[in-house]
């Protein structure tokens, strides 16, 4: 107890920190209210509406109302239909993928290891093309793929191209638009964790006579596989949603399951229909994430 | 043998400029197109220099009132995602309670979910709802999918903080708001305002979810997506242009102002740096 005394004459008494401990139990959640019951309202009820209108009766229209019916067979119905455009709208944006990590990976393992103090300016670059409308950039690239541009011009010079070969209208254009459109997402999460790897792990690995590819494949790779995981979702999930590439860089033959939701919504009115490839969509995305999540083994992500 | 020397130390780095150029190339493209003459309405080539289309970027009208729009969009969006994303990141980070992992989850979702999901869904509820689609529908659609990047943006912020440092504050007698007020928040406060700017961005470019929420109300990228149906004027691409130098402006002035900050820090002596538990 003489330790606790006061030893100084009018020190005084300490402050009341643990009383704060137990008197707002209450106050995480007054916290959370808002931004909970925003999200519950208008993310998660509006799931429940959109299942809920792609069960409606097909017959219906958005001027005579829709009867809920229960009718599953809309999904069937929209497979048969649009089977081509949702196993393009999943090529594209892999065939997407495949590009961007050959051309993302490099990219940010050279900012996370080779920049040295010219790192943060080459990570401005990287997020720089976000700096300006997505869709003015993308219409961008309509005058770099143009019939009458330098690169087309280049390419048919040099006979990659046939002398009435196009690039614009091609699903070339709508993949490269695609790559382009989305590899930030890729590069950030990558570069993230390519920053942490220790170098002295890969001096280690020549040390012990590991050829760069082996020490590619046993030590760089596995040590960036967390943001290499998350990076390929930030990829993919818009990639594969997209139908503004589609639209702008190609034709009808190029088009995406975005583009049929987006006339199914908005020109036919069709809802079940539009509704059903929309929750359609969003399953197969699903699929694909937790097939791939339990793939590359590393849960943690979500 | 020097060539190939010198190519094998160095290909990572090239390959990775290459990329850089041809993530550069259309803002460049872009910035070009600001200063051209087109042929014609539905020409997209490169034909003759101009400055008119700087000197008179309001020559069509409407795609200025759409710019106007989305600014107020983003702007209203921006407070209201910044207000609640950053009360729940301050629920999470410093609070333990019952529920959370379900929080978590309901803030990790949207983002998670294609953008084409997330504006058929709120369309879907709108219409079944009888609510007339237009400028605050799209309101609450911008706000609903900036809310979970503000949450993680400002929670990285709050976790990296030194609680000692309020810890402190309270040893010195300031009492809780006091202790918010002067040392939280000014703390926290580089986190929010990043978290602000994302959600302005994110809002200010939003094409898909706007798509399905907006009626008849045109934003700036509805009226992109109208007019490269019918010829895009090229003030499209002044603008473009313009977002970019601003963003660009706001990115140099912040690294500056941290630079200016770490060397008064220096100048002013060895401070004992905190320990930082990440």
């Amino acid at each position: 107890m003489t330790l606790l005394a006061p030893s100084k004459p009018g020190q005084l008494p300490s402050p009341p920190r643990a009383a704060r401990s137990g008197r707002h139990r209450l106050l995480p959640y007054l916290l959370l209210l808002p931004g909970a019951v925003w999200l519950l309202v208008f993310f998660g009820v509006p799931l429940l509406q959109l299942a809920a209108a792609s069960l409606y009766d097909p017959s219906g229209s958005l001027s005579t109302g829709y009867a809920m019916t229960w009718a599953f067979g809309n999904y069937p119905d929209v497979v048969q239909a649009y089977w081509p455009q949702l196993l393009r709208s999943f090529g594209y944006a892999g065939l997407a993928l495949v590009l961007a990590l050959l051309l993302g990976y490099p990219l940010a393992y050279a900012i996370a290891q080779k920049a040295g103090r010219w790192k943060n300016l080459l990570l401005v670059c990287v997020v720089a093309p976000m700096f300006t409308s997505f869709l003015v950039r993308t219409l961008a690239w309509k005058t770099i793929l143009s019939d009458n541009g330098a690169l087309v011009g280049l390419l048919r010079d040099v006979h990659l191209l046939a002398p009435d070969g196009r690039l614009l209208a091609t699903p070339f254009a709508v993949v490269l638009g695609l790559t382009y459109n989305f590899l930030p997402f890729l590069v950030l999460p990558l570069y993230a964790s390519l920053e942490r790897l220790d170098p002295r792990l890969l001096e280690a690995a020549s040390d012990l006579y590991a050829s760069g590819v082996q020490a590619f494949r046993r030590v760089t790779l596995p040590l960036s596989m967390p943001g290499l995981v998350a990076g390929t979702l930030l990829f993919f999930i818009p990639a594969s949603g997209d139908y503004i590439n589609a639209e702008l860089l190609g034709t009808p033959n190029e088009y995406m399951i975005g583009n049929v939701i987006d006339s199914a919504f908005l020109v036919r009115l069709d809802y079940p229909q539009g509704a059903a490839l929309s929750f359609l969509l969003m399953a197969a995305i699903l699929a694909v994430v937790f097939g791939y999540l339990r793939r590359a083994g590393t849960e943690e992500v979500l | 043998m020097k060539l190939s020397r010198w190519l094998a130390d160095r290909w990572v780095m090239i390959v990775a400029l290459l990329v850089l150029g041809y993530l550069a190339l259309p803002i460049l493209v872009v910035a070009g197109l600001s200063f051209n003459r087109p042929s014609s309405r539905l020409s997209y080539d490169f034909n003759e220099f101009t400055l008119d289309n700087w000197r008179q970027p309001c020559a069509t009208s409407d795609m200025c009132d759409a710019v106007v729009r989305s600014v107020q969009i983003g702007f209203i969006a921006t407070v209201v995602a910044t207000v609640l994303g950053t009360l729940m990141a301050f629920a999470l980070v410093r609070h333990r309670f019952r529920g959370r992992s379900g929080v978590n989850v309901l803030i990790f979702l949207p983002m998670a979910t294609p953008e084409l999901v997330m504006g058929t869904s709120l369309l879907a509820l709108f219409v079944s709802a009888g609510v007339p689609q237009g400028f605050w529908t799209i309101v609450i659609a911008h706000v609903m999918f900036c809310v979970s990047f503000v949450v993680v943006t400002v929670k990285a912020r709050l976790a990296g903080m030194d609680r000692r440092l309020e810890e402190a504050a309270m040893d010195l007698y300031a009492n809780e708001w006091q202790t918010f007020r002067r040392i939280t928040l000014p703390l926290v406060l580089p986190g929010i305002v990043a978290a602000a700017l994302l959600a302005f961005s994110l809002s200010f470019d939003d094409f898909i979810i706007t798509n399905f929420n907006a009626g008849t109300t045109v934003t700036f990228p509805m009226y992109v997506w109208g007019a490269a149906q019918r010829g895009i004027p090229p003030q499209v691409n002044v603008i473009g242009t313009a977002m970019f130098a601003i963003a660009l402006l706001l990115v140099g002035l912040s690294s500056l102002r941290g630079r200016r900050a770490r060397r008064a820090a220096l100048l002013a002596g060895p401070v004992p740096q905190p320990r930082r538990s990440s």
